[in-house]
């Protein structure tokens, strides 16, 4: 079982007082965009055996947004983070670097 | 191959049953073969048994990581039904069904076949509505279902509750030709009939890598050395995603867990499969006399093959509803499964980027029903080129919007 902290209010509470939202940081292509680009967007997730970047929502909490890092091999959560950022924060990435030298995923390493 | 029969009982008698001979061998792989089929479980031994008894293509290889059967084969809740919204869905899933009636004299192998029949209760006004819609369809399809009233119900399964504390049972689906059939079998008798085909069952043989020339593919990489091959087939399910990266394509893919558990052993009390998608449960009772119950999947990625509690909980509490006289039974095992879940819930039979190279995959969690559909339909397109059966389920229709959508008709459970 999961055990989540939300960075939005700061409740540390397990998996079902959360919603998983899917992979977090995508580049969101609409209207005006390739075939290939607004495929990729929809379809051709992340799906690794690893280190994984989430969007996880605080459903029966603050309702609010947030994101994960997590491992999908070990289920250990390296830490969570506000939604509004581009990428992860430098503390996590370097926790996550100190558990699983050479990760990378997406342009994320 | 010696034949299984009643005579060869009373043969085998006479040497106080010491003289059975191994069900398939385990040869050292070979240099090369015409086909490779990574992936020793129902899907990919189907492939391979109907590649050789369809197509009579025998220099054939299974590749398998760990053994035979033991990924989702012989982790499912074993239901066989092909009650599907879309056309085709419900070909591939009823070719399958049929294939099962006879599987057993097929493969000389007792599958344990049992069409005992398939509930799927209506719970809801929408359910009502959805079931009829699919009964509607599959009479299109020629596929024998019917939407039945709740006293029916009532009568095919004497211990359900219909008034529901949530939900009452507002009628339900029901294909009498569906039922069960004993997983380890399915793959032991596919294992069987292909190593006596002369097929190379190699167990403990992890692909770690694929190897490919000029766009095409040429062989992979085991731990057991450098294997060549003219094609490849990909049947791994929840580590699909992990191959297509070594094959260098990307996949519309991501893995989940999915449980199930068994209680005790108890005396026969229910003779269907019946299945509760609106409190999200489903049960049927094994040969054994346990109850084998499934649920839904955890709500994010996971390779961890284990369950989660509160999921228990939840399926386990939909099912009390459901069926009060089990309130009290211990269940005796519980365990996951990786299953690899695409965003229409339809699987992939497809063509890949690499020529040569074909995936089956996205089965989700409903795949053991599709087995010898599934084998059948893929080793036409791995032979072929093409086949009628897996036509519609290409990579490319993610691309071009070309959904077959089954995550309301059938997503939920299986």
């Amino acid at each position: 079982m999961l055990i989540l902290e939300c960075p939005c209010c700061g409740v540390v509470g397990e998996e079902t007082e959360f919603a998983g939202g899917g992979e977090a940081h995508l580049k969101r292509f609409g209207p005006g965009s390739s075939d290939d680009q607004f495929h990729t967007y929809l379809f051709a997730k992340e799906n690794p055996k690893g280190v994984h970047f989430e969007r996880w929502r605080h459903a029966n909490g603050c309702g609010k947004w947030f994101l994960a890092a997590r491992n999908t091999v070990t289920l250990e959560v390296y830490g969570t983070y506000s939604a509004q950022t581009y990428e992860p924060t430098q503390e996590i990435k370097d926790k996550i670097s100190a558990k699983v030298p050479g990760w990378s995923w997406r342009g994320f390493s | 191959m010696k034949r299984y029969s009643a005579f060869a009982i009373a043969r085998e008698a006479l040497t106080h049953h010491m003289g059975w001979e191994r069900a398939w061998a385990s040869p050292e792989p070979k240099k090369k073969y015409d086909a490779i089929i990574i992936g020793a479980g129902g899907h990919g031994l189907a492939t391979a048994y109907y590649l050789g008894k369809n197509h009579g293509l025998t220099n054939v290889a299974i590749l398998e990581k760990g053994w035979l059967g033991g990924g989702n084969t012989g982790r499912n809740t074993t239901i066989i039904r092909s009650n599907y919204l879309q056309d085709a869905s419900a070909a591939i899933y009823e070719k399958s069904r049929s294939l099962y009636e006879t599987l057993s004299q097929d493969l000389n192998y007792n599958i344990m076949f049992s069409p005992r029949g398939v509930i799927m209760l209506a719970q809801t006004q929408h359910e009502v509505r959805g079931y009829e819609r699919t009964a509607h369809a599959n009479a299109l399809q020629g596929v024998k279902t019917e939407f039945i009233s709740p006293s029916r119900v009532k009568e095919l399964c004497p211990i359900i509750n219909l008034d529901g504390p949530r939900y009452p049972v507002l009628g339900g689906l029901w294909q009498a030709r569906g039922g069960t059939a004993r997983h380890d079998a399915v793959a032991w008798g596919y294992a069987r009939a292909c190593s006596a085909m002369g097929m190379d069952v190699i167990q403990k043989c992890e692909v770690t890598g694929i190897r490919s020339e000029d766009g095409k593919v040429k062989g992979v990489s085991t731990n057991r050395g450098d294997i060549d091959c003219d094609k490849l087939g990909i049947v791994v399910a929840g580590h699909s995603g992990h191959l297509a990266d070594m094959a260098g394509f990307r996949l519309p893919i991501e893995s989940v867990a999915l449980q199930a558990l068994v209680s005790e052993p108890i005396k026969p009390c229910m003779d269907v499969v019946v299945m509760a998608n609106t409190v999200h449960g489903y049960m049927s009772q094994s040969d054994k006399g346990e109850m084998v119950i499934g649920g839904g999947t955890d709500g994010y990625n996971n390779f961890t093959q284990r369950g989660s509690f509160h999921h228990v909980e939840e399926t386990v509490r939909a099912l009390i509803e459901t069926f009060p006289m089990i309130a009290r039974l211990k269940m005796l095992r519980q365990w996951g499964g990786i299953v690899d879940v695409t965003g229409d819930r339809s699987p992939i039979l497809s063509r890949t980027p690499l020529e040569n190279c074909f995936i089956n995959c996205g089965w989700g969690t409903g795949g053991f029903k599709a087995i010898p559909g599934s084998g059948w339909g893929f080793a036409e397109l791995m032979a072929k080129g093409y086949s009628p059966l897996t036509a519609e389920f290409g990579l490319d229709r993610f691309y071009e919007g070309r959904f077959i959508d089954e995550s309301v008709a059938a997503g939920v459970a299986h």
